[in-house]
């Protein structure tokens, strides 16, 4: 299985439970997570329904395409199901089964304690890191708080690490020789990338300009709030986390400076979150009614499958 | 009914709380809970049973009920009334109290009972509720029980706000072949369970509870986790066995695996030889702190390049799983190979001015600063135990290091190996062996019950790294207090106790906790003065030596009078407590106590100047005088020979003195200077207690 067929087969799979693909965020977020179709959307009482590739950019994992594990972007399959169903657990493997081929019974899969927290997101959520055979696959979260907002309904996220997921797939142990194609090889693509990312991100990031990036996104994203647009303002929040990882993978922070940078990318965040919900509102939150036809069949087979009321049994 | 009928109507009952995958960590305390909890929820709604167990897996937690009777016991209900002769007349017929109460509770006036009481006479209503069918009893346990769980973190999900560890799933509740029915937010109890995850299909009926157990086992689950941990403890001692060796015992990690599995089946892998080179720890700690596995040795105690993994899942297609573990493995191991390489390429010394980059806490400075007060306050600590002149130095030099290991790659990865990387990399680097064992040391103990420094340095360095943090906090008004105490504050004084009394440490207490506190009012750090920061440590440290010494068998009152007496030096603190306990067997002791303290009471043990022997008359207090005279050399000469049962048994002597002064003498004479003076006599003899005990701290009520 190709890394792209892999990832096709994810997109069928989640497309028959009902999610929306979108595709990629078009601005440099650190994780899924970040994006606004799941950051903003798992805000609110809405439902919401959604995959999609989210490539991620990590700064400090960058090794110049030469760690066969850690490299600067990766990949990952990004899924928001809300209210988190209550069979969430059961669709997920059907991914792993279904979609990928994984047999349970041949494998060792298990649901290891990992709650995930996002300090410059307010963010925390519990779940679990779910691995394949002693591998960490994916990282699985019921969100509880996000943008400093108790979750109302809570959503389930599912998060695939797409390169490891594929290297266990195609069985290699260097994350350059995946096959993305039967023809071409990650590394082909990607290794330039990666070289040359390193190389800026260590060594030519110019920490001045960067701080004038930073100060200028953020008093962006502020008057993008003042202005109440919160989409534009929370793209300059994520410009500003991205700098912020740059600056830090750089070197260039010291312990309070750090501090303080995480502080005011939380501040913009939260601004956009409560912002967010109060658009949503005055808009009669739009997406209330959608996905309503697949809740009310989920209802129905709960129901169907819901035994034949206690005590009535009694011999 | 009688007991056998009952015995043979009786059935099983059983609650199964199935739900997403609850945190191992969760699930011991969990299962305590149940059997606790459950068992005292079962009586208080009045069901009759034999047994309560409580079993678990990751997804189900259950309670297991044998022998439950189909009714519970009657309830007897006896509510007093008003005084038999406010109820009954002279003649003894019922007033119109006695009717009214009879009304109220539901019984006839005839039948209200009358009872003796200390008070008086008084009425009685005594009413019979019958049994709850159990059924219906269950029914309100098992729910008060769900609902009264709670958990280290607890969460909600879907649309819900009903908190639980992980979502629940599903609720099985039998009694015999009947449901117990109740619902906990929308979830109705039912005879449905699943079984293993990933090795059946679809829910699983249960016909009756007696059949839960062995319906789950076929389901390839095994619920009871005693079951569970034996097999994994047998299953991977087998493992080992066939490669020629014996798996690392870990109870924790055993214990963890328990609750990680619900069909555990032990296998091997293996690893690289060549990464055999890397120090054990940096071998053994992904292996077991990250993918919890039992690693190798052979009979001589050395590393094997293999390990146990706990797979839950069936005995077959074991090669895929290996394999993937395999591969896990050894991508850690190549990588802690990599920071090992990478680590070693600089001495350790040079990792130091990157402790700048690392903060011990906002308000406090970096870890940099703390390695500078850590060195300053060791060396002064080793001062005050007259450690010789090689050994301050290897204190300087041990204290400059002991956070180095914090900046390099290894421990960045894995915390857990800080001081252990720090004594390797040092070793390596050149240091001596001494120093490198000193930064190992310098953490310990790391947890309760752990292995504590041996070396001088390594002592002086673990006081001065524990007290530095415990001052620092105590400084900007970080306390513990109840169940809060994010920065284990707790363990550090612990620690510092333990090393203490453990390696007989006299460092005065008092002045380190000041000189550690003085050190952070140097940087201008501190928020109280180092005065109440120290007065603040002790007061704990005196909590923890008083538990500390109650765990040791010693009387609380008897603690409390030795440490009343001081603490300063802790192993003195220690022996003056043990002397006391062992005093206290023996009739002397005691009417010297009660001696001592009456002296006490009247006279205070302030010194009130010397006795006049001319002023001495009466026979009593000449008596006492040379017995005073007498003992108070010997004590003052055992006292410094921490002879404290000595001590004590010389101050025991004066228990006769005592109690013939108290019958033949009038202390408070008419004349003034006689009166000051038998005060004076007073104030000596309780006075030799000072610096032992505080006498007056010992309940003498309990005496033996």
């Amino acid at each position: 299985m190709t890394f792209q067929d892999m990832i096709r087969r994810l997109e069928l799979y989640w497309s028959a439970q009902g999610c929306v693909l979108q595709q990629p965020y078009d601005v440099e977020v650190g994780a899924g997570t970040m994006a606004p179709a799941t950051f903003l959307r798992a805000l609110g009482p809405e439902p919401w329904k959604v995959a999609y590739v989210q490539p991620s950019r990590r700064p400090a994992d960058a090794r110049y395409g030469e760690n066969p594990n850690r490299v600067f972007l990766h990949h990952q399959y990004q899924v928001i199901l809300k209210p988190s169903p209550e069979d969430v657990v059961e669709i997920y493997l059907g991914s792993l089964t279904d979609a990928l081929g994984i047999d349970p019974v041949e494998h060792d899969i298990r649901f290891v304690e990992d709650n995930w927290e996002a300090p410059t997101l307010g963010a925390w959520g519990t779940g679990w890191e779910v691995w394949l055979d002693g591998m960490e696959i994916t990282q699985f979260t019921y969100f509880q708080q996000v943008g400093g907002i108790d979750t109302r309904p809570v959503s389930a996220e599912i998060t695939y690490g797409l390169e490891r997921l594929c290297m266990y797939l195609q069985d290699v142990d260097n994350v350059f020789d995946l096959a993305w194609t039967p023809d071409v090889t990650y590394g082909e693509i990607q290794r330039q990338f990666e070289v040359e990312h390193s190389k800026y991100g260590f060594e030519l990031a110019d920490v001045r300009t960067l701080n004038l990036l930073f100060d200028t996104y953020e008093a962006e994203a502020k008057r993008g709030l003042d202005a109440g647009v919160v989409l534009p303002a929370y793209d300059y929040v994520l410009k500003c986390s991205h700098i912020f990882n740059l600056l830090d993978s750089r070197g260039a922070l010291g312990v309070s400076e750090r501090t303080a940078f995480i502080a005011r990318v939380r501040a913009l965040a939260r601004a956009c979150a409560e912002a967010y919900v109060r658009k949503r509102e005055s808009l009669g939150f739009p997406l209330m009614a959608a996905f309503g036809v697949r809740s009310e069949q989920a209802e129905a087979e709960r129901q169907k499958a819901e035994p034949q009321g206690g005590g009535a049994s009694s011999g | 009914m009688d007991e056998t009928a009952r015995a043979c109507d009786s059935r099983d009952a059983v609650l199964e709380i199935g739900a997403e995958e609850i945190p191992a960590r969760f699930l011991p305390g969990a299962l305590e809970h149940i059997g606790r909890e459950g068992a005292r929820l079962l009586s208080e709604e009045r069901v009759a049973y034999r047994a309560a167990k409580a079993l678990g897996t990751p997804r189900r937690l259950v309670l297991y009920v044998e022998g439950v009777a189909p009714v519970g016991p009657p309830l007897v209900r006896e509510v007093r009334g008003p005084a038999y002769s406010v109820a009954f007349d002279a003649a003894g017929n019922p007033t119109r109290a006695a009717e009214g109460f009879a009304r109220s509770r539901g019984v006839r006036v005839e039948d209200l009972v009358t009872r003796e009481e200390p008070k008086g006479r008084f009425v009685y209503a005594v009413s019979q509720e019958p049994g709850r069918p159990a059924k219906e009893a269950l029914g309100s346990a098992f729910l008060r029980l769900i609902t009264g769980m709670s958990f280290p973190k607890s969460m909600r999900w879907g649309d819900r706000e009903f908190r639980f560890a992980r979502p629940i799933r599903w609720i099985l509740a039998l009694f015999g072949d009947e449901v117990v029915p109740f619902e906990v937010d929308g979830i109705r109890s039912n005879r449905l369970s699943s079984g293993h995850r990933f090795l059946t299909k679809g829910m699983l009926e249960v016909t009756k509870a007696e059949d839960y157990i062995e319906a789950l086992r076929a389901a390839y689950c095994v619920v009871d986790q005693r079951e569970r941990r034996e097999a994994i403890s047998r299953g991977a001692a087998e493992a080992a066995k066939a490669v020629g060796g014996r798996i690392v015992e870990d109870a924790s990690l055993l214990e963890e695996l328990t609750f990680l599995a619900e069909h555990p089946v032990p296998l091997v892998g293996r690893f690289d030889p060549d990464l055999l080179r890397l120090p054990r720890e940096v071998i053994v700690t992904p292996m077991r702190d990250h993918q919890r596995y039992f690693p190798v040795e052979d009979e001589a105690g050395r590393l094997m390049p293999a390990f146990v993994a706990i797979r839950d899942g069936l005995s077959s297609h074991l090669d895929a799983v290996r394999r993937g573990n395999e591969r896990v493995l050894a991508a850690r191991l190549q990588d802690a190979r990599f920071f090992y390489e990478e680590d070693t390429k600089v001495p350790l010394d040079r990792y130091i001015e990157g402790l700048t980059g690392i903060i011990f806490h906002e308000q406090l400075g970096t870890m940099l600063d703390k390695t500078r007060r850590i060195e300053e306050l060791a060396v002064d600590i080793a001062g005050k135990l007259d450690i010789p002149d090689a050994v301050r130095a290897v204190v300087k030099r041990a204290a400059r290091l002991c956070k180095a290991d914090l900046v390099t790659h290894m421990v960045k990865e894995f915390p857990e190996l800080q001081g252990v990387m720090g004594s390797e990399y040092a070793r390596l680097s050149g240091e001596a062996g001494d120093v490198a064992h000193a930064i190992f040391e310098h953490y310990l103990p790391r947890f309760a019950g752990d292995r504590l420094p041996e070396s001088r340095a390594g002592i002086a360095l673990a006081l001065a790294d524990k007290m530095d943090t415990v001052a620092g906090f105590f400084g900007i008004g970080i306390q513990p207090s109840g169940s809060e105490d994010p920065y284990a504050l707790r363990r550090q004084i612990a620690g510092i106790v333990s090393i203490l009394l453990e390696r007989k440490v006299s460092v005065p207490l008092s002045w380190l906790a000041f000189r550690s506190a003085s050190l952070f009012e140097k940087a201008g750090a501190l928020k109280l003065p180092p005065e109440e920061v120290s007065e603040a440590i002790l007061d704990f440290v005196r909590q923890r030596l008083r538990a500390t010494f109650i765990d040791r068998g010693i009387r609380y009152d008897l603690v409390d009078a030795a440490l009343g007496a001081g603490f300063d030096d802790v192993p003195d603190a220690l022996l003056r407590a043990e002397a006391l306990a062992s005093a206290s067997g023996t009739e002397e002791f005691w009417r010297a106590v009660t001696g001592y303290t009456r002296a006490s009471r009247i006279a205070g043990t302030e010194d009130r100047g010397e006795v006049d022997e001319s002023l001495l008359d009466e026979p009593a207090e000449k008596a006492l005088f040379a017995a005073y005279t007498d003992a108070q050399d010997k004590v003052a000469a055992m006292v410094k020979r921490r002879d404290y049962p000595g001590a004590l048994a010389a101050m025991a002597a004066l228990a006769d003195p005592i109690d013939v002064f108290f019958r033949d003498v009038l202390v408070m004479a008419e004349d003034e200077p006689r009166r000051r003076n038998r005060l004076a006599l007073l104030a000596r003899v309780a006075g030799l207690s000072r610096g032992i005990a505080d006498l007056s701290r010992v309940v003498q009520a309990e005496a033996t």
